[in-house]
């Protein structure tokens, strides 16, 4: 579904990315961990292009997306996005926040995306809070709404980036719930995470990335049983 | 002193009211339709100062350095008597050139609030509303301009006031604005004191009325995003009863 040709990425002199090659199949869970500044994040972004890609390619469902002739718009419709921040809208409430894609983007008629939206919230157990606003919220309640806002646009793929890595323990579970959730209903998911746990648990692959590429890959039983590079010997060391 | 009182003749001032009221009419229309039209070109220059394409960004960064770096009398004067008569043959009458200048100068110093206040919302935002795959403008338009003016709330308000008073200089082209009322009592009977001060606290008493409608708007908006109920615009002093 997604497949990933020698992706590089660089901000000036820096190479953050340095040759990425990574397919991914419908409906499966990828989780990236790593050390910070090994480049996860940054190779998220470019999936829906939030980076300039410097060199390499990107098919979604056979479609070469950082191409000129590729309307970016319609790529990102069909791939959500969760960030570390929640980036809700502040100056709309819950409901406003899950429909204004829907309605702006998708055209969807106002009683639709409503009923839409308080689906999406009854899954992410918030259907109580639809007319609250995002700074009386928690932080954990922010980022259901960010998934249910992300999920609202029906997309094909779901990119996490480190979602649970700005909330305050207690509420890092109530997250991870609603994503595994997700992954159970079929979703495709690309997971960066600082969370074991649940990469062990939910990913169906991991990939280890440090220094810009793909050190090591596998099932988590893989990964976490039998690392096979040095580099991922010691930075399990250090987490686990 | 008592002498200085004595003489005081506000009946002149009476008897020019209508030449007043008028003046009053005049500035506040000026600096409505400079606002009005200083905020619209406004945000386009200061979303232009903000684009990457040089077409679009050099323009309104020279747009802005000439209105910022002229003064607005030479501005006022150029349009009256240059500018407009060389487009259309003859002068379209003060108002149309006072109200072009004070727009046209006030666009300039609200693109500075505008990209600065577009600069000022969390990259985050944009990057959340292109995630869903709104476009550039869209994502401008429902996303950061309506959190970006609740922080432009402040200092467009000081441009008001700043509007208000620099309209009095489009008297210089014979607009009969509240200091041309002035001048012209003050022509009629040679004595400054009483129409200069008079023109000085209606001036005054503009400014205060603004500044109390500011400063409720800023209060509405700025604090919270959650709609809270309305309180009254002018109170008085007395505590307003509720919340």
């Amino acid at each position: 579904m997604i497949k990933i040709q020698g992706l590089h990425k660089s901000f000036g002199k820096l190479e953050v990315l340095r040759g990425i090659n990574c397919n991914i199949s419908e409906k499966e869970v990828v989780c990236v961990i790593g050390p910070s500044g090994s480049g996860k994040s940054t190779f998220l972004r470019c999936i829906n292009l939030l980076e300039e890609v410097t060199a390499g390619s990107i098919y979604i469902d056979g479609v070469k997306i950082n191409s000129k002739d590729t309307d970016i718009n319609e790529i990102r419709k069909e791939v959500g996005m969760v960030f570390q921040q929640f980036n809700l809208f502040p100056h709309m409430n819950v409901l406003e926040n899950i429909t204004i894609a829907p309605k702006r983007i998708r055209k969807m008629h106002e009683i639709e995306a409503n009923d839409l939206a308080y689906q999406l919230l009854e899954k992410v157990g918030l259907r109580d809070k639809a007319s609250a606003y995002p700074e009386q919220l928690s932080g954990g309640q922010m980022q259901r709404v960010a998934i249910a806002r992300a999920m609202a646009m029906r997309p094909k793929v779901m990119l996490f980036d480190e979602p649970t890595s700005a909330l305050d323990p207690e509420m890092v579970k109530e997250v991870l719930d609603v994503m595994k959730q997700l992954a159970k209903d079929g979703m495709t998911m690309v997971v960066v995470t600082h969370e074991m746990g649940f990469a062990r648990e939910m990913g169906d692959r991991v990939l280890f990335m440090d220094e810009g590429i793909i050190m090591e890959e596998g099932t988590p039983s893989e990964v976490f049983g039998q690392p096979k590079s040095t580099r991922t010997q010691d930075f399990l060391s250090k987490v686990l | 002193m008592i002498d200085f009182l004595d003489a005081i003749r506000f009946d002149m001032i009476w008897n020019y009211k209508e030449l007043f009221i008028r003046g009053l009419w005049i500035t506040l229309s000026l600096t409505a339709v400079g606002y009005v039209g200083g905020i619209i070109l406004g945000l386009f220059l200061g979303i232009g100062k903000l684009s990457k394409i040089k077409w679009i960004y050099y323009p309104a960064k020279y747009y802005v350095d000439f209105f910022r770096g002229t003064p607005l009398l030479v501005q006022i004067l150029l349009i009256h008597l240059a500018v407009i008569p060389s487009i259309f043959g003859h002068s379209l009458g003060y108002f149309v050139s006072g109200a072009t200048a004070l727009m046209l100068n006030c666009a300039a110093y609200n693109a500075e609030i505008i990209r600065a206040g577009i600069q000022s919302i969390e990259k985050g935002q944009m990057e959340a509303a292109r995630s869903l795959g709104m476009p550039q403008g869209e994502a401008m338009r429902f996303i950061i301009l309506p959190q970006a003016f609740r922080r432009m709330i402040p200092p467009l308000g000081n441009e008001l006031i700043a509007l208000l008073k620099d309209s009095s200089l489009v008297t210089v082209i014979a607009a009969n604005d509240l200091l041309y009322a002035g001048k012209v009592v003050a022509g009629a009977y040679a004595r400054f004191w009483e129409p200069y001060i008079t023109v000085a606290i209606l001036y005054l008493l503009l400014t205060w009325v603004f500044t109390k409608v500011i400063a409720y708007v800023e209060k509405r908006y700025s604090n919270s995003y959650i709609p809270s109920q309305r309180r009254r615009l002018f109170s008085f002093g007395r505590a307003s009863a509720g919340g």
